[in-house]
């Protein structure tokens, strides 16, 4: 991961700032935004780089982007880099719904504003729907794999089964089906 | 400041930390049962409310947790569980990204990351779920839900616009 290393010296400061702007930019996730600026803007990383980071966020549990965060800031200043880029991204975001929440508290007896909030809501549920859809798309073909997720889905959704439970049954399975199919 | 429940706070999100394979998305069920249901820290229309300010504000989707924790306890609570839900796996994370090029190419890691992905989406079709379940009740709401579903996956309209179109609808009464 490290062999193409850009020969450029990036700061805490560098760190901070860029991952501010990435946790200001996106709205309902914010990893686009995090790869331009990584590949396209600063160029830190490479495109296959870039997957290559990403991949191993997803692999491991936690908020993806704040995983990305914690890998590009050891890249290049070890533990305070994790922690300049992570604190870079969560700072803004957190102080601006915090804002949000409390001018919000003010006005939510209104009528307008919880019909309002009402109508966010139903479509917010349905832009969660529609991120599972496309990330149902790669797997549709093959079987084991739509078996797979409906079953976690109907136990956590239908049967509200506690999350450990599932993953502890369920990801068992899922790498053996996986092993099988290599 | 209520330290027990702080402590609550903390300790439920180091837990829900750890259990989120495939993001903050795949943990909604999960955080909506102990919030709401074990913890009592709101009700289910709050979360709801908190879940629609937290996707009509710029960041991370893992932000809902910030709003939990405020509900909980103030704004050392979103402060609290925000750390709490991002220290763990972020430990784990370094620790791992130590060792990465080590077993990139291993086949086992290769196999796990092919069983995680079914499992993923698995988890966020239910947070999907969830979520209509706990907002809508009638339905003109069940049909803002799938028709935001359907927008979604066949255009690249930006959610940003969806969401606002939902709130005007909503204001005046439609939703």
């Amino acid at each position: 991961m490290s062999a193409l290393a850009p020969p450029k010296v990036v700061t805490l400061t560098d760190l901070f700032t860029a991952f501010l702007k990435v946790g200001m930019s996106g709205f309902g996730g914010v990893l686009p935004f995090a790869r331009r600026m990584l590949v396209e803007e600063q160029r830190w990383l490479t495109p296959d780089e870039f997957n290559e980071v990403l991949s191993l966020s997803q692999f491991l549990p936690g908020p993806n982007i704040v995983n990305v965060s914690v890998i590009i800031g050891r890249r290049f200043q070890r533990v305070p880099g994790s922690i300049a880029a992570s604190v870079g991204l969560m700072l803004m975001p957190m102080i601006i719904l915090l804002t949000l929440v409390t001018i919000y508290a003010q006005f939510a007896q209104f009528p307008v504003v919880q019909r309002a909030t009402h109508g966010v809501s139903a479509a917010a549920a349905g832009l969660m729907i529609s991120v599972a859809l496309k990330m149902a798309q790669p797997l549709r073909h093959t079987a084991w794999k739509v078996g797979i997720a409906l079953i976690v889905f109907a136990a956590i959704g239908l049967a509200r089964v506690p999350l450990l439970w599932v993953l502890l049954a369920m990801a068992p399975v899922s790498y053996a089906l996986a092993w099988r199919s290599r | 400041m209520n330290l027990p429940v702080l402590g609550e706070v903390a300790r439920q999100f180091l837990i829900l930390s750890l259990l989120s394979i495939g993001g903050a998305n795949a943990v909604i069920p999960e955080i909506q049962l102990r919030a709401v249901e074990v913890e009592g820290w709101l009700t289910n229309s709050d979360f709801s409310q908190m879940y629609a300010l937290s996707q009509a504000a710029p960041g991370p989707n893992v932000l809902i947790v910030s709003l939990i924790g405020w509900k909980a306890a103030g704004y050392v609570g979103a402060i609290v569980a925000m750390v709490a839900m991002c220290a763990p796996s972020s430990l784990m994370t370094y620790q791992v990204a130590n060792v990465w090029e080590r077993f990139r190419d291993a086949p086992w890691r290769i196999a796990t990351q092919t069983a995680l992905a079914p499992v993923t989406v698995g988890l966020i079709l239910a947070s999907g779920y969830v979520l209509t379940r706990t907002i809508d009740h009638e339905w003109n709401a069940y049909l803002a839900t799938g028709v935001t579903a359907i927008i979604a996956v066949m255009t690249r309209a930006h959610p940003l616009w969806l969401l606002a179109i939902a709130a005007i609808l909503g204001a005046l009464g439609l939703i």
